[in-house]
């Protein structure tokens, strides 16, 4: 049996507003690069869906999907360095305390 | 005449050798620099006047105006032009005499007047450049040139009377010449425009055809050149600099501030004297009116002045004023029909130059020996310094009107020109020539009669009331006592010079003859004027001076201030122009104009505070943004599509 | 090699010799030679100018090139030279020559100051020699910039304020310039930026000149100081370094006259003839209100400051007044208060160097502390109150005579009331010349104070000559404006 595309695309979009929502609201550097990556993989499925339903023939989407989730694991690297070197410099991750380069 | 340029090129040449290195000369070489560029400028003038009247008159009996040099100095549009250049005519040459003669006294007189004076190199310096401006003025071929050399009489005489740059009031007065001759020179300016304008030239002698379509305006043009020559030559109300101006140096008040460049104001008029009777013969008589005033003015408040040089200054505004007179009451440009004042104006304006030059200059020497311009530390000088007292009074008798000494023959045609024009000018011209006798010989008997300050310094000193040893006066030195005997027999002799042979209004030769009634009642009042003051002041303060002082204290203390004209004017440029204008200009341009800009730059940076907390840096207050932002677009597309 | 290139060249290869510089000497040394060759190359241009025009060359400019710079919009880079070009290109020369003697000792920061000074002049020079409008507004651009930093950094009392005022005040002028430049550019069919080609084509609709006369005008006009756009100027003046303040009175601000000259009037002509009398106002109140306020500043600065919104009145009054004369008249007021007012603030900066005060009630018997520099105040002085021998008389009596030619009451009436300027003048120099330099000495401080050292003499020296030359012999001068008037002028009134 084929499990309708629908499926996967609601989980995607939920998905997709979980990360929105975490990264609207929260306050800690951690979470919102969590909730980036939720975000960042709620499209890697719409991408691997889409490519599967659509044009099976092809294989651009899961490509596609292979470099988001290189280019994820890079920039959470990055990320995390970042944010590391930010807590060692401001004794916080917390951004309302992270004001040092504003205006 | 091609060596006419040099009359201009010696002066102006030693001004710049002596304002360049004078300070690294000795004194002696400067002022000897100085004295030999004049002597040789006054010779050349000499020989230009010899060949210029030698050279006779041309066939219509007229001396020919001669203009060896000429040169395009500015081009100014199609049609007008500044030109500088070089006019000798009669009255240029004149003036050539008169200015390089009294200079040259001057000079000499200055090495010892000035003697080791701080800035005697930069003093001669100042009298080279003085000379070459007034030089210049007199042989302008055109009102612009003369203008140009206007203003450059103008600063020397400002850099001559602040030459005791230390002193406050010398800088005040210097300040003062400058800034209201400049105010009258406006006028002068504005003359020159729109004459330039309308006859399309700056010539004294444009075309008869562009004269006549510019004849409606040549009046107010002539009129707004004569306030500019009113405010050189110290016509009443813009006479205030001239007394001021005596705190320069005394020989440069005997130069500038009596015998020359006051007489500019004149010389202008006599210049444009065609052109006024053609013209505009009612501005003319204006002139009498305001001269015949000045005169008046003058000469009343030049009878209670104590410092001797400003009791000068006034009797220079007075005469001065005489010959503005002089030239107002003209008629017509024919000597034979009414236009006798030209001829007298110009006759006095000489014989003035010389016995007001000899005056100023027997001041200087008084006040070289006594060290002070007060009368009250003068009397009975006339032991200690017998030469200064027989030219002063020479002076003083030419000036009165005496004959057979110079004044009275020029006076006296002033005063014939006078009642030839009406009876009531000639009435009040004598009452003022003789008033001037009476001041001159207060002044004189003053200085040189009546109790000697000295000896009563010496008598309290001797009987030890003071430990001040008085200082005794003493004859000035020869270089100081020549030029005044030399302005002495000139002032003896030039009376006789048949002066109307060479300048007349119309050009044509004119027997000066003594008209006798006038020549009689101006003797008699000058003779009445001499005896009030002999018995007024001869043997000091006596009771009838006491008298006349304490019944008329209340006059007498308003001419002693000058009837208040400089306090007027201060109130005027102090209070109003400094207080109520520049002040709240300056005041507005600070706050309110400014303040606008300020405020625009107030208001944006207002604005920018305002908007600014949008941009939070907050990524996560920018990405709540961009959705909203996105979604209304999606939505838009959608809703559109 | 079109000889005009250099005046953008040499700047452009001292900027780069100055980087490579690693002390003082060598950046003087660069200074000097590079300062000198371009006075060198401007004395040439004149007489070579003077040259061609006299062996009878009647094109309106010379030594003209054009290289295409952005096609699509029509921007070329061309070149090309009148009388009044020359003329002002002589002026700069002279002010970055001497300006580069009166800031011998500047610090800190020498390099940098005169890196900034080079670009200034580099600016300054391209926008006489173009003759292309946008080329002309970059390099008035280049300009104003370095300026900012000049006076903020090296400056003096509240320097960031009036650099901040300066700056904003000439780019909210640069706003409306390029407003009116793009309008004119559009209104001409938009074919060529050039700006003798569009005064050829002549065919800018009057409805839309009427709306960019007045922008263009007015944005050149800020810096030209005019009424009620001139309060950058004291403050600037007063805050900016005497070679800084020499070169902006001196040169920068006759970017204003020549560009409301060479823009405003040359291409817009109906709208000027329409619209003058406005102005005519304005440079008016410029005029008589500047000198008025000068006489109640204390400040030596803010003295020549209004002196110069004054002076640079008279030089847009003289436009406006659109004859032969008066516009003649105006270039050598430009040229004439360029020469006296860098005399005048170099003097002061030598004298605020040696007194650290610049309020006229702090200071007396200067002449006989330093009489040098005291002397070289009086000439400057003399010089700015229209003493005849000195530039000054010259400029103001063609001015006068020329404004007089137009023939109604109101032209007369606003020339008699500039005429006024001319007593106004003479009251605040001498009011300042009595106060701080006559009298005895009487701060025990400043009697020990000495007098100018050989680079200030040079200076002083220099800009006298030129201030002296110009009113003596002003012929030549005055012919060589004369024939780049006369193009506009035609074109002005037809």
């Amino acid at each position: 049996m084929i499990i309708p595309a629908e499926y996967y695309l609601i989980l995607a979009t939920v998905l997709f507003f979980i990360g929105v929502f975490g990264f609207f609201t929260r306050r800690n550097l951690i979470s919102l690069l969590i909730s980036t990556e939720l975000m960042l993989n709620a499209v890697d499925i719409n991408f691997a869906v889409f490519n599967a339903y659509c044009h099976p023939e092809h294989l651009e989407g899961f490509f596609f999907t292979m470099f988001g989730i290189g280019i994820t694991a890079a920039e959470t690297g990055v990320a995390i360095a970042i944010i590391i070197n930010v807590f060692r410099n401001a004794k916080s991750i917390h951004i309302k305390n992270l004001r040092e380069l504003k205006y | 005449m091609e060596f006419s340029i040099f009359i201009l090129a010696i002066p102006i040449l030693s001004f710049l050798i002596l304002g360049l290195c004078g300070m690294k000369m000795p004194h002696k070489a400067a002022g000897l620099l100085g004295t030999t560029a004049i002597a040789t400028v006054a010779i050349l003038s000499y020989i230009a006047a010899a060949i210029y009247f030698g050279a006779g008159r041309n066939d219509e009996g007229l001396f020919p105006t001669l203009i060896p040099y000429a040169l395009q100095w500015l081009p100014l549009g199609n049609t007008l032009s500044i030109e500088m250049g070089i006019m000798l005519d009669p009255i240029s040459i004149m003036m050539l005499i008169v200015i390089t003669t009294v200079s040259l006294m001057v000079h000499i007189y200055s090495l010892g007047y000035m003697k080791g004076e701080r800035g005697f190199q930069r003093y001669y310096a100042f009298l080279s450049l003085f000379t070459f401006s007034m030089l210049g003025l007199v042989v302008a071929t055109n009102i612009f040139q003369m203008y140009v050399f206007w203003e450059l009489v103008g600063v020397s005489s400002y850099l001559l009377i602040g030459f005791y740059y230390t002193k406050p009031a010398a800088i005040a007065a210097s300040k003062k010449a400058f800034i209201v001759t400049r105010f009258a020179d406006l006028f002068f300016l504005i003359g020159i425009l729109i004459y330039g304008y309308y006859t399309e030239t700056f010539s004294f002698t444009p075309t008869e055809l562009l004269l006549s379509s510019a004849a409606t305006v040549l009046p107010t043009a002539l009129g707004l050149m004569f306030i500019g020559g009113a405010g050189k030559s110290a016509m009443f109300p813009l006479h205030i600099w001239l007394p001021d101006a005596m705190e320069g140096p005394t020989p440069v008040s005997a130069l500038i501030h009596a015998a020359t460049m006051v007489v500019a104001g004149v010389y202008l008029v006599a210049r444009m004297f065609p052109l006024f009777i053609a013209y505009a013969p009612e501005v003319l008589h204006m002139i009498a009116y305001v001269g015949a005033f000045t005169a008046l003015y003058a000469a009343i408040v030049a009878c209670v002045q104590t410092d001797i040089k400003r009791v000068l200054a006034f009797s220079t505004i007075s005469q001065i004023a005489f010959m503005m007179v002089a030239l107002g009451v003209s008629l017509s440009d024919d000597p034979h029909k009414g236009g006798l004042g030209y001829m007298a104006s110009m006759f006095h304006l000489f014989t003035h130059a010389m016995f007001k030059g000899l005056l100023f200059l027997g001041a200087g020497a008084i006040i070289h020996a006594v060290h002070s311009n007060e009368k009250s530390h003068m009397g009975g000088l006339r032991k200690y310094m017998p030469v200064t007292h027989i030219t002063f009074l020479i002076a003083c008798l030419a000036i009165a009107g005496i004959p057979p000494f110079a004044g009275f023959f020029s006076k006296d045609e002033i005063l014939a020109a006078c009642y030839n024009y009406s009876p009531a000018m000639g009435i009040f011209m004598s009452f003022v020539a003789a008033l001037t006798a009476f001041y001159m010989f207060r002044l004189y008997y003053l200085i040189f009669w009546g109790k000697s300050h000295y000896e009563e310094e010496l008598a309290l000193y001797t009987a030890g009331k003071t430990t001040h040893e008085p200082h005794k006066p003493h004859e000035a030195p020869a270089t100081m006592t020549t030029p005044l005997i030399i302005l002495a027999i000139i002032t003896c002799v030039a009376g006789f010079i048949p002066f109307g042979k060479f300048i007349s209004s119309n050009g044509h030769a004119y027997d000066i003859h003594i008209d006798a009634a006038v020549a009689t009642t101006s003797i008699l009042l000058a003779v009445a004027g001499i005896v009030i003051a002999t018995i007024m002041y001869a043997k000091g303060d006596s009771k009838i001076t006491q008298a006349i002082n304490s019944s008329m204290k209340n006059i007498i203390n308003a001419a002693y201030h000058r009837f208040y004209m400089d306090e007027l004017w201060l109130f005027v440029t102090k209070k109003i122009i400094f207080n109520c204008i520049s002040r709240p200009i300056a005041w507005f341009d600070r706050h309110i104009i400014d303040g606008a800009m300020d405020m625009l730059a107030i208001v944006t940076q207002k604005l920018g505070n305002y908007v600014r907390p949008m941009q939070s840096g907050n990524v996560q207050s920018y990405s709540v943004w961009f959705l909203g932002g996105a979604l209304i677009i999606i939505l838009t597309l959608i809703y559109f599509a | 090699m079109n000889i005009l290139n250099l005046f953008v060249l040499i700047p452009l290869v001292m900027l780069f010799a100055l980087w490579l510089c690693r002390n003082i000497k060598q950046i003087r040394t660069v200074m000097v030679a590079g300062s000198t060759l371009l006075l060198a190359l401007s004395v040439y241009l004149t007489i070579d100018f003077i040259a061609l025009r006299s062996a009878g060359v009647t094109a309106p400019q010379l030594y003209c090139n054009s290289w295409s710079w952005f096609p699509s919009l029509n921007i070329c880079y061309s070149i090309g030279v009148d009388g009044i070009s020359v003329a002002m290109l002589l002026l700069s020369s002279i002010i970055v020559f001497t300006g580069t003697f009166a800031s011998w000792n500047i610090k800190p920061q020498t390099k940098e100051f005169f890196l900034w000074y080079v670009l200034l002049s580099l600016g300054v020079y391209g926008f006489f020699i173009t003759t292309d409008m946008f080329a002309m507004f970059m390099f008035y651009e280049t300009a104003l910039i370095p300026m900012y930093l000049l006076i903020g950094v090296w400056g003096s009392g509240k320097k960031e304020y009036s650099a901040m005022k300066l700056t904003l005040m000439l780019m909210g002028g640069s706003a409306f310039l390029l407003m009116g430049i793009l309008g004119i550019y559009y209104g001409s069919g938009a074919t060529t930026m050039n700006i003798h080609e569009i005064a050829q084509l002549n065919n800018i609709p009057t409805d839309i000149q009427y709306i960019f006369f007045p922008l263009t005008f007015i944005g050149f006009g800020v810096l030209g100081a005019l009424f009620p756009f001139h309060t950058w100027s004291p403050d600037g003046h007063a805050s900016a370094p005497t070679s800084v303040s020499m070169l902006h009175a001196g040169v920068l601000m006759k970017l204003g006259g020549y560009g409301c000259f060479r823009i405003a009037m040359y291409l817009l002509p109906q709208a000027a003839n329409d619209l003058a009398w406005i102005f005519i106002i304005l440079t008016t109140i410029s005029v008589v209100y500047g000198a008025l306020s000068a006489i109640s500043q204390t400040d030596l600065k803010y003295i020549n400051a209004y002196s110069s919104v004054s002076h640079c009145g008279l030089v847009l009054f003289a436009i406006l007044m659109m004859t032969q004369t008066s516009c003649t008249g105006a270039i050598l007021q430009m040229l004439s208060h360029g020469l006296m007012t860098a005399l005048f603030f170099a003097l002061i900066g030598m004298i605020y160097g040696r007194t650290h005060t610049r309020d006229i009630r702090q200071m007396q018997g200067l002449m006989k502390i330093m009489p040098f520099l005291a002397v070289g105040y009086v000439i400057a002085g003399l010089a700015n109150l229209g003493l005849p021998g000195f530039s000054g008389f010259i400029a103001e009596m063609t001015i006068f005579v020329g404004a007089f030619m137009v023939d109604d009451t109101f032209h007369r009436a606003v020339t008699i009331i500039a005429c006024t300027s001319i007593v106004i003048t003479a009251v605040y120099i001498l009011r300042v010349v009595g106060k701080i330099l006559y009298g005895e000495p009487t701060n025990e401080e400043h009697k020990k104070l000495s007098d100018a050292t050989w680079d200030e003499r040079f200076t002083v020296i220099c800009l006298v000559i030129c201030v002296a030359g110009l009113g003596i012999a002003p012929m030549w001068v005055s012919d060589l404006i004369n024939s780049g008037v006369g193009d506009i002028i035609t074109n002005l009134r037809p």
